[in-house]
């Protein structure tokens, strides 16, 4: 009777391969996420504004399109995916590191979005004070600004991660559908629904997706919880 | 202690605003006092190194920290200079012990073994230690804040108005703190601030700040005793704690010749106290007058008559060695037949002098 929730093999590759593409998406853009979100926030410089829109461009334009851009750009003969090629030997097209860099490109703008917002809240009296204190600016930004905008860092990780495991449009189209190496949890209900008899298998898989999602939110809501009242108490 | 004088010099055109000031301020404590918006503050926050002005120089000792002609600027960091904010600017996240501990972590030297407690002892926030910040009093986190400063190892420390955000109560309560971290802290204070009485309490040196210049640098007493400024002007008063009346929360300063009782305000006996006495608190009268609700009846010799701006006129009032100021209308200096060198009773109310 429970027989059709079963999982087969495939579906928990698919699962395995979307939990690993959307951590190691989440992980590797962080320190360029809380990089950017600092320069967005409080640098001041010609082009702020031209890098605030490039930084934003995936959440805007079609992720066909962001995909197809990265393949032109990382793809074997890309600008940068032929340098990658022949001097290191990284592959990112049609591999699943292609799937979490595209993951990562489309959950950035999230990610930046989140940081900036907390890093324009921080009072910079308290970085000033820190500084009188003979803390240098890195210090400062080590157990001043870092501590108080963990919250924002907490909820711009999760929300790349949740983009990471939605992510459908750019991935398919930089790094295509295939089995055991780029087919994610998406791609495989995708999958599912376009052969005959498949929507047990896109039902199974849509039930592991909901719960996952909703682990992710209740574990950030925790998080940002339990930071939050250390560092914003009421 | 020599080497330690901290010597100033600033020239910044902020607006329309000119900050043209310099002084130099050696041990003990030195105060930058003016109206907000004499440039008290821009003139501290360039010696913290919080600000770059177009031209000065700043130095500590043999140490130059500021000098625009040679493109010298020592980042705030690498001070040593302890800063007292009016807001107390603890770090919300770290507990009071962390935010003693904070600056003590980046300075060089080992600290002396018993600083910590020492600390802790004269500021009275033993028990807040495992606290957090926000569950302090107002007051209780200035106080903190102060501690924090000096247990950075500051060769001066800096204190921009550590009392104007707080009500008169708090102020009361961190004042003789403050007079304990003078007198028992070797480490230079420059103190900036716009009241009279903080200033008359604290200060050993005074520089005066109008519209971004040095107008008078002197002692409280000489200051606040020719200032023309009729909120200001006033004696300041060097005593003893001689008794202290529990039932009736009253204060007895032994002075030079004669006591003078003040309300309570938190010390303890034997301690060196300065008060300030307004002028225009004291009342004149010829004879010891009776029957009078004033506690403090000072006998003494009218050493000058100064004629004032708008029929008011100051009297000096020598008391053994101290000079009470007084004032009074000129129309009461006819009545009274006021002459130089009459003896002559100086009344001052007890609730005047709130300390």
């Amino acid at each position: 009777m429970t027989d059709w929730l079963a999982l087969s093999d495939e579906e928990w590759t698919a699962i395995r391969l979307s939990l690993r593409v959307s951590s190691v998406a989440m992980l590797a853009s962080l320190p360029f996420g809380i990089l950017m979100a600092y320069v967005l926030a409080r640098g001041r410089f010609w082009g702020k504004s031209l890098l605030n829109g490039l930084v934003h461009l995936p959440l805007i334009l079609p992720p066909v399109v962001t995909g197809f851009l990265l393949l032109v750009v990382f793809g074997r003969r890309g600008a940068v995916g032929g340098l990658l090629d022949h001097y290191l030997g990284i592959v990112l097209s049609f591999r699943w590191t292609g799937a979490a860099l595209a993951c990562a490109v489309m959950g950035f703008p999230l990610m930046v979005r989140s940081i900036r917002l907390s890093i324009e809240n921080v009072d910079r009296k308290l970085e000033e004070a820190a500084g009188t204190l003979g803390a240098n600016p890195a210090w400062v930004f080590i157990t001043v600004t870092l501590p108080l905008i963990l919250p924002g860092v907490i909820a711009g990780m999760i929300l790349s991660f949740a983009k990471a495991m939605g992510e459908f449009g750019a991935t398919i189209t930089f790094v295509s559908n295939i089995p055991g190496e780029t087919q994610t949890l998406s791609a495989a209900i995708y999958t599912f629904t376009q052969v005959p008899g498949g929507d047990a298998g896109a039902m199974r898989l849509t039930i592991v997706a909901v719960v996952i999602s909703f682990a992710a939110l209740l574990a950030s809501e925790f998080l940002a919880y339990r930071v939050g009242r250390k560092v914003h108490p009421a | 202690m020599k080497e330690t004088a901290l010597v100033v010099e600033v020239r910044q055109r902020l607006g329309s605003f000119v900050l043209d000031a310099a002084f130099t301020a050696e041990s003990g404590v030195t105060a930058l006092f003016g109206r907000s918006g004499s440039g008290k503050t821009s003139l501290i926050r360039v010696i913290a190194g919080l600000a770059r002005p177009s031209a000065g120089r700043v130095s500590i000792g043999d140490d130059v920290l500021l000098d625009t002609e040679c493109g010298v600027f020592i980042p705030k960091h690498k001070r040593r200079f302890g800063y007292v904010f009016q807001e107390a600017r603890l770090l919300p996240h770290l507990s009071v012990r962390q935010n003693l501990r904070y600056g003590r972590w980046f300075a060089r030297q080992a600290a002396p073994a018993d600083e910590f407690e020492r600390v802790v002892e004269m500021l009275g926030i033993g028990s807040l230690l495992d606290r957090r910040p926000e569950k302090l009093s107002g007051g209780e986190k200035q106080r903190v804040a102060i501690g924090r400063a000096l247990l950075s190892a500051p060769r001066l420390l800096l204190m921009d108005e550590p009392l104007a955000a707080l009500d008169e109560e708090r102020k009361a309560e961190i004042l003789p703190y403050l007079e304990r971290l003078r007198d028992e802290s070797l480490v230079p204070i420059v103190y900036v601030s716009h009241s009279v009485a903080e200033v008359a309490r604290l200060a050993d040196r005074v520089v005066v700040l109008t519209n971004g210049r040095v107008e008078a640098i002197g002692t409280p007493a000489d200051i606040f005793s020719h200032t023309s400024d009729r909120r200001d002007a006033g004696a300041v008063l060097m005593g003893r704690v001689t008794n202290i009346d529990v039932a009736h929360r009253l204060v007895t300063v032994g002075l030079s010749r004669g006591d003078i009782i003040v309300p309570n305000a938190n010390v303890e006996l034997g301690r060196e106290v300065r008060l300030h006495v307004p002028e225009r608190d004291v009342l004149l009268a010829t004879q010891r007058p009776l029957g009078i609700s004033a506690l403090n009846i000072l006998e003494g010799r009218i050493v000058a008559i100064e004629p004032e701006a708008e029929g008011a006129v100051r009297i000096r009032v020598q008391c053994g060695e101290d000079v009470i100021l007084a004032r009074i209308t000129a129309l009461s200096v006819e009545r009274l037949a006021l002459q130089l060198g009459m003896p002559v009773f100086a009344i001052i109310k007890t609730v005047a002098l709130q300390r």
